[in-house]
Protein backbone atom coordinates (compact mmCIF):
# COMPACT_ATOMS: atom_id res chain seq x y z
CA UNK A 1 0.00 0.00 0.00
CA UNK A 2 1.17 3.36 -1.04
CA UNK A 3 0.57 6.66 1.13
CA UNK A 4 -2.42 8.18 -1.10
CA UNK A 5 -0.18 11.55 -0.64
CA UNK A 6 2.78 10.25 -2.09
CA UNK A 7 0.46 9.06 -5.28
CA UNK A 8 -1.23 12.36 -5.72
CA UNK A 9 2.18 14.20 -5.16
CA UNK A 10 3.54 11.95 -8.04
CA UNK A 11 0.80 12.04 -10.38
CA UNK A 12 0.09 15.70 -10.52
CA UNK A 13 4.35 16.25 -10.86
CA UNK A 14 4.82 13.56 -13.19
CA UNK A 15 1.40 15.01 -15.15
CA UNK A 16 2.80 18.47 -14.95
CA UNK A 17 6.36 17.90 -16.08
CA UNK A 18 5.52 15.40 -18.88
CA UNK A 19 3.04 18.07 -20.28
CA UNK A 20 5.92 21.08 -20.12
CA UNK A 21 8.33 17.73 -21.72
CA UNK A 22 6.02 17.64 -24.61
CA UNK A 23 5.11 21.60 -25.09
CA UNK A 24 9.01 22.22 -24.73
CA UNK A 25 10.14 22.75 -28.20
CA UNK A 26 6.15 23.28 -29.50
CA UNK A 27 5.24 25.49 -27.34
CA UNK A 28 7.83 27.94 -26.52
CA UNK A 29 10.48 27.42 -29.04
CA UNK A 30 8.17 26.97 -32.03
CA UNK A 31 9.85 26.65 -35.19
CA UNK A 32 13.79 27.40 -34.14
CA UNK A 33 15.98 24.39 -34.54
CA UNK A 34 17.99 23.00 -32.23
CA UNK A 35 21.99 22.81 -32.25
CA UNK A 36 23.25 19.32 -33.65
CA UNK A 37 25.05 18.27 -30.53
CA UNK A 38 22.16 18.30 -28.37
CA UNK A 39 19.69 16.73 -31.29
CA UNK A 40 22.71 13.97 -31.26
CA UNK A 41 22.50 13.25 -27.96
CA UNK A 42 18.91 13.35 -27.85
CA UNK A 43 18.83 10.60 -30.87
CA UNK A 44 19.64 7.98 -27.79
CA UNK A 45 17.46 9.03 -25.05
CA UNK A 46 15.36 6.09 -25.24
CA UNK A 47 18.11 3.59 -25.62
CA UNK A 48 20.17 5.05 -22.89
CA UNK A 49 17.25 5.26 -20.33
CA UNK A 50 15.17 1.97 -20.74
CA UNK A 51 18.43 -0.69 -20.69
CA UNK A 52 18.98 0.59 -17.56
CA UNK A 53 15.81 0.38 -15.85
CA UNK A 54 15.25 -2.81 -16.93
CA UNK A 55 18.94 -4.22 -16.24
CA UNK A 56 18.70 -4.90 -12.61
CA UNK A 57 14.81 -6.17 -12.56
CA UNK A 58 16.27 -8.87 -14.95
CA UNK A 59 19.46 -9.82 -13.18
CA UNK A 60 18.41 -9.18 -9.41
CA UNK A 61 14.46 -10.14 -9.87
CA UNK A 62 12.35 -8.75 -6.59
CA UNK A 63 10.35 -12.19 -7.07
CA UNK A 64 13.26 -14.65 -6.38
CA UNK A 65 14.40 -12.46 -3.62
CA UNK A 66 17.21 -11.09 -5.86
CA UNK A 67 18.69 -14.09 -6.53
CA UNK A 68 19.53 -15.10 -10.27
CA UNK A 69 16.91 -16.57 -12.05
CA UNK A 70 17.53 -18.97 -15.32
CA UNK A 71 13.40 -18.50 -16.79
CA UNK A 72 14.10 -14.59 -16.34
CA UNK A 73 17.24 -14.04 -17.61
CA UNK A 74 16.46 -16.28 -20.84
CA UNK A 75 13.16 -14.76 -21.77
CA UNK A 76 15.42 -11.20 -21.97
CA UNK A 77 17.85 -13.20 -23.71
CA UNK A 78 15.16 -14.36 -26.37
CA UNK A 79 13.45 -11.40 -26.06
CA UNK A 80 16.15 -8.89 -27.25
CA UNK A 81 17.30 -11.25 -29.68
CA UNK A 82 13.90 -11.77 -31.29
CA UNK A 83 13.24 -7.89 -31.22
CA UNK A 84 16.27 -7.30 -32.81
CA UNK A 85 16.05 -8.97 -35.58
CA UNK A 86 12.17 -9.31 -36.58
CA UNK A 87 11.94 -5.28 -35.43
CA UNK A 88 9.01 -6.99 -34.22
CA UNK A 89 7.59 -5.58 -30.80
CA UNK A 90 5.00 -8.43 -30.10
CA UNK A 91 7.69 -11.32 -31.88
CA UNK A 92 9.61 -9.92 -29.10
CA UNK A 93 7.31 -10.10 -26.28
CA UNK A 94 5.92 -13.38 -27.23
CA UNK A 95 9.23 -14.99 -27.41
CA UNK A 96 10.38 -13.73 -24.40
CA UNK A 97 6.61 -15.04 -22.48
CA UNK A 98 7.66 -18.68 -24.50
CA UNK A 99 10.98 -18.91 -22.67
CA UNK A 100 9.25 -17.56 -19.20
CA UNK A 101 6.83 -19.81 -18.97
CA UNK A 102 8.25 -22.68 -21.33
CA UNK A 103 11.86 -23.02 -19.39
CA UNK A 104 10.25 -24.17 -15.76
CA UNK A 105 7.68 -26.21 -17.49
CA UNK A 106 10.70 -28.09 -19.41
CA UNK A 107 12.94 -28.03 -16.08
CA UNK A 108 9.95 -29.51 -14.48
CA UNK A 109 9.17 -32.16 -16.73
CA UNK B 1 -14.23 24.22 -47.13
CA UNK B 2 -10.98 23.96 -45.16
CA UNK B 3 -13.72 22.51 -42.12
CA UNK B 4 -14.54 20.01 -44.22
CA UNK B 5 -11.22 19.02 -45.27
CA UNK B 6 -9.41 18.89 -41.71
CA UNK B 7 -12.12 16.97 -40.74
CA UNK B 8 -11.73 14.05 -43.72
CA UNK B 9 -7.99 14.15 -42.16
CA UNK B 10 -8.88 13.80 -38.86
CA UNK B 11 -10.77 10.45 -40.05
CA UNK B 12 -8.07 9.74 -41.66
CA UNK B 13 -5.77 9.93 -38.87
CA UNK B 14 -8.41 8.14 -36.76
CA UNK B 15 -8.26 5.08 -38.92
CA UNK B 16 -4.57 4.98 -38.74
CA UNK B 17 -3.96 5.42 -35.25
CA UNK B 18 -6.86 2.30 -34.60
CA UNK B 19 -5.26 -0.68 -35.15
CA UNK B 20 -2.68 0.30 -32.55
CA UNK B 21 -4.77 -0.47 -30.06
CA UNK B 22 -3.13 -4.13 -30.29
CA UNK B 23 -0.02 -2.61 -28.70
CA UNK B 24 -1.82 -0.22 -26.24
CA UNK B 25 -4.26 -2.40 -25.18
CA UNK B 26 -2.19 -5.22 -23.07
CA UNK B 27 0.24 -1.95 -22.25
CA UNK B 28 -2.97 -0.40 -20.49
CA UNK B 29 -4.58 -3.34 -19.26
CA UNK B 30 -1.15 -4.48 -17.64
CA UNK B 31 -0.75 -0.75 -16.05
CA UNK B 32 -4.26 -1.28 -14.57
CA UNK B 33 -3.26 -4.91 -12.87
CA UNK B 34 0.01 -3.64 -11.84
CA UNK B 35 -1.81 -0.07 -10.39
CA UNK B 36 -4.34 -2.73 -8.38
CA UNK B 37 -1.50 -4.77 -6.69
CA UNK B 38 0.13 -1.84 -5.55
CA UNK B 39 -2.84 -0.91 -4.00
CA UNK B 40 -4.29 2.06 -5.94
CA UNK B 41 -6.95 2.76 -6.18
CA UNK B 42 -9.31 3.33 -9.63
CA UNK B 43 -9.38 7.00 -9.22
CA UNK B 44 -6.05 7.31 -8.36
CA UNK B 45 -5.25 4.80 -11.49
CA UNK B 46 -7.42 6.72 -14.01
CA UNK B 47 -6.25 10.23 -12.99
CA UNK B 48 -2.75 9.08 -13.48
CA UNK B 49 -3.25 7.28 -16.31
CA UNK B 50 -5.45 10.38 -17.53
CA UNK B 51 -3.29 12.82 -16.56
CA UNK B 52 0.21 11.62 -17.55
CA UNK B 53 -0.36 9.64 -20.80
CA UNK B 54 3.14 7.76 -21.27
CA UNK B 55 3.05 4.29 -20.25
CA UNK B 56 6.96 3.78 -19.29
CA UNK B 57 6.61 6.51 -16.97
CA UNK B 58 3.65 5.03 -15.27
CA UNK B 59 5.22 1.97 -14.55
CA UNK B 60 8.81 3.33 -13.36
CA UNK B 61 7.12 5.87 -11.21
CA UNK B 62 4.61 2.68 -10.05
CA UNK B 63 7.82 0.41 -9.26
CA UNK B 64 9.68 2.84 -7.54
CA UNK B 65 6.99 4.05 -4.98
CA UNK B 66 6.46 0.24 -4.35
CA UNK B 67 10.08 0.41 -3.52
CA UNK B 68 9.64 3.08 -1.13
CA UNK B 69 11.60 5.76 -2.69
CA UNK B 70 12.07 9.27 -2.18
CA UNK B 71 8.93 11.58 -3.93
CA UNK B 72 11.99 13.85 -5.52
CA UNK B 73 13.42 10.99 -6.98
CA UNK B 74 10.66 8.50 -8.39
CA UNK B 75 9.64 11.83 -10.29
CA UNK B 76 13.18 12.24 -11.12
CA UNK B 77 13.21 9.04 -12.74
CA UNK B 78 10.17 8.85 -14.34
CA UNK B 79 10.54 12.10 -15.73
CA UNK B 80 13.81 10.96 -17.24
CA UNK B 81 11.96 8.39 -18.69
CA UNK B 82 9.98 10.92 -20.43
CA UNK B 83 12.97 12.99 -21.88
CA UNK B 84 12.17 11.81 -25.01
CA UNK B 85 8.84 13.26 -25.32
CA UNK B 86 10.79 16.83 -25.82
CA UNK B 87 12.31 15.26 -28.89
CA UNK B 88 9.34 14.54 -30.10
CA UNK B 89 8.03 18.29 -29.38
CA UNK B 90 11.34 19.48 -31.48
CA UNK B 91 10.54 17.16 -34.46
CA UNK B 92 6.87 17.44 -34.62
CA UNK B 93 7.06 21.87 -34.36
CA UNK B 94 8.36 22.36 -38.06
CA UNK B 95 4.59 20.65 -38.69
CA UNK B 96 2.21 22.40 -36.50
CA UNK B 97 4.41 25.11 -34.82
CA UNK B 98 2.36 27.46 -36.59
CA UNK B 99 -0.75 27.01 -34.87
CA UNK B 100 -2.46 28.99 -32.02
CA UNK B 101 -0.78 28.34 -28.35
CA UNK B 102 -4.22 26.81 -27.29
CA UNK B 103 -3.83 24.13 -30.56
CA UNK B 104 -0.35 23.37 -29.57
CA UNK B 105 -1.00 23.14 -25.82
CA UNK B 106 -3.77 20.52 -26.60
CA UNK B 107 -1.58 18.74 -28.94
CA UNK B 108 1.11 18.46 -26.72
CA UNK B 109 -1.12 16.94 -24.28
CA UNK B 110 -1.68 14.07 -26.39
CA UNK B 111 1.95 13.77 -28.08
CA UNK B 112 2.58 9.82 -27.35
CA UNK B 113 5.09 7.85 -29.62
CA UNK B 114 2.45 6.68 -31.81
CA UNK B 115 0.66 10.07 -32.31
CA UNK B 116 4.07 11.36 -33.00
CA UNK B 117 4.98 8.33 -35.42
CA UNK B 118 2.03 7.77 -37.36
CA UNK B 119 1.73 11.52 -37.73
CA UNK B 120 5.17 12.40 -38.95
CA UNK B 121 5.23 9.61 -41.30
CA UNK B 122 2.04 11.36 -43.05
CA UNK B 123 3.30 14.58 -42.78
CA UNK B 124 5.94 13.18 -44.19
CA UNK B 125 4.28 11.13 -47.32
CA UNK B 126 2.04 14.72 -47.86
CA UNK B 127 3.79 17.43 -48.04
CA UNK B 128 0.93 19.50 -49.32
CA UNK B 129 -1.20 19.41 -46.11
CA UNK B 130 -2.33 22.14 -44.11
CA UNK B 131 -1.78 23.05 -40.93
CA UNK B 132 -5.55 22.15 -40.41
CA UNK B 133 -5.37 19.08 -41.94
CA UNK B 134 -2.33 18.21 -40.05
CA UNK B 135 -3.98 19.37 -36.31
CA UNK B 136 -7.02 17.22 -37.87
CA UNK B 137 -4.82 14.46 -38.88
CA UNK B 138 -2.52 14.50 -35.20
CA UNK B 139 -6.20 14.86 -33.24
CA UNK B 140 -7.82 11.94 -35.26
CA UNK B 141 -4.57 9.14 -34.01
CA UNK B 142 -4.83 10.64 -30.76
CA UNK B 143 -8.49 9.93 -29.86
CA UNK B 144 -7.79 6.48 -32.02
CA UNK B 145 -4.88 5.79 -29.25
CA UNK B 146 -4.82 7.85 -25.92
CA UNK B 147 -8.56 6.84 -25.50
CA UNK B 148 -8.96 3.24 -25.54
CA UNK B 149 -5.01 3.45 -22.84
CA UNK B 150 -7.54 5.29 -20.25
CA UNK B 151 -10.37 2.92 -20.84
CA UNK B 152 -7.99 -0.18 -20.86
CA UNK B 153 -6.19 0.50 -17.23
CA UNK B 154 -9.98 0.80 -16.38
CA UNK B 155 -10.18 -2.52 -17.53
CA UNK B 156 -6.76 -3.91 -16.14
CA UNK B 157 -7.51 -2.68 -12.69
CA UNK B 158 -10.76 -5.03 -12.54
CA UNK B 159 -10.04 -8.26 -14.06
CA UNK B 160 -6.13 -7.70 -11.94
CA UNK B 161 -7.29 -9.31 -8.92
CA UNK B 162 -8.02 -12.58 -10.19
CA UNK B 163 -4.55 -12.71 -12.16
CA UNK B 164 -2.62 -15.45 -9.53
CA UNK B 165 1.32 -14.49 -8.87
CA UNK B 166 2.33 -17.61 -10.26
CA UNK B 167 2.16 -16.07 -13.74
CA UNK B 168 5.75 -14.01 -13.25
CA UNK B 169 3.50 -10.77 -14.11
CA UNK B 170 6.45 -9.02 -12.53
CA UNK B 171 8.35 -9.64 -15.15
CA UNK B 172 5.54 -8.08 -17.64
CA UNK B 173 7.25 -4.62 -16.93
CA UNK B 174 10.86 -5.37 -18.25
CA UNK B 175 9.51 -7.73 -21.04
CA UNK B 176 7.32 -4.67 -22.17
CA UNK B 177 10.93 -2.32 -22.12
CA UNK B 178 13.03 -5.09 -23.52
CA UNK B 179 10.40 -5.27 -26.49
CA UNK B 180 10.15 -1.84 -26.92
CA UNK B 181 14.05 -1.23 -27.20
CA UNK B 182 15.12 -4.11 -29.27
CA UNK B 183 13.66 -3.09 -32.25
CA UNK B 184 15.98 0.09 -32.17
CA UNK B 185 19.34 -1.67 -31.96
CA UNK B 186 19.31 -0.63 -35.10
CA UNK B 187 22.93 0.81 -35.69
CA UNK B 188 26.19 0.84 -33.78
CA UNK B 189 25.50 3.99 -31.61
CA UNK B 190 22.32 2.41 -30.56
CA UNK B 191 24.23 -0.79 -29.53
CA UNK B 192 27.06 1.06 -27.26
CA UNK B 193 24.25 3.30 -25.85
CA UNK B 194 22.04 0.57 -25.13
CA UNK B 195 24.93 -1.44 -24.12
CA UNK B 196 26.94 0.74 -21.75
CA UNK B 197 23.53 1.58 -19.97
CA UNK B 198 23.20 -1.73 -18.92
CA UNK B 199 26.31 -2.08 -17.31
CA UNK B 200 26.61 1.53 -15.90
CA UNK B 201 23.11 0.73 -14.14
CA UNK B 202 24.09 -2.85 -12.75
CA UNK B 203 27.38 -1.34 -11.52
CA UNK B 204 25.77 1.19 -9.85
CA UNK B 205 22.45 -0.63 -8.32
CA UNK B 206 24.19 0.07 -5.20
CA UNK B 207 23.45 3.91 -5.54
CA UNK B 208 19.81 4.44 -3.76
CA UNK B 209 16.63 4.43 -5.44
CA UNK B 210 17.37 3.99 -8.97
CA UNK B 211 19.68 7.15 -8.76
CA UNK B 212 22.29 5.02 -10.58
CA UNK B 213 19.72 4.77 -13.80
CA UNK B 214 19.69 8.67 -14.28
CA UNK B 215 23.96 8.24 -14.17
CA UNK B 216 23.63 5.05 -16.95
CA UNK B 217 21.31 6.53 -19.00
CA UNK B 218 23.77 10.06 -19.43
CA UNK B 219 26.53 8.22 -19.88
CA UNK B 220 24.86 6.16 -22.17
CA UNK B 221 23.70 9.22 -24.51
CA UNK B 222 27.12 10.53 -24.66
CA UNK B 223 28.48 6.93 -25.69
CA UNK B 224 25.68 6.77 -28.61
CA UNK B 225 26.37 10.53 -29.52
CA UNK B 226 30.20 10.19 -29.77
CA UNK B 227 30.11 6.56 -31.42
CA UNK B 228 27.84 8.57 -34.10
CA UNK B 229 29.59 11.44 -34.45
CA UNK B 230 33.71 9.12 -34.84
CA UNK B 231 31.62 6.92 -37.41
CA UNK B 232 30.52 10.13 -39.35
CA UNK B 233 34.26 11.46 -38.67
CA UNK B 234 35.43 8.17 -40.21
CA UNK B 235 32.95 7.76 -42.67
CA UNK B 236 33.88 11.34 -44.23
CA UNK B 237 37.66 10.51 -43.95
CA UNK B 238 37.12 7.14 -45.81
CA UNK B 239 35.43 9.27 -48.53
CA UNK B 240 37.82 12.04 -48.73
CA UNK B 241 40.95 8.69 -49.32
CA UNK B 242 38.45 7.21 -51.66
CA UNK B 243 38.36 10.79 -54.05
CA UNK B 244 42.43 11.24 -53.45
CA UNK B 245 43.55 7.42 -54.32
Amino acid sequence: MIEPVIVWTVTVALGIGTFLLRLSFLGILGRRELPDWLLRHLRYVAVAVLPGLVAPLVVWPQATGGALDAPRLTAAAAAVLVGALSRNFFGAVAAGAAALYGLPFLLAA
Amino acid sequence: MSTRSSVRALRRGFFAGLPFIVVIGPFGLLFGVLADQAGLDIVQTLSMTTLVIAGASQFTALALMQDHAPTLIVIAAALAVNLRLALYSASIAPHIGAAPLRMRALAAFVLVDQTFAISVQEFERRPTMTLEEKLGYFFGTALAICVPWVVLSGVGMLVGRSIPPEYALDFAVPLTFIAMIAPQLRSLPHIVAAFTSVVIALLLAWMPWSTGVLVAALAAMAAGAETERRLALHRSRADAGGLGA
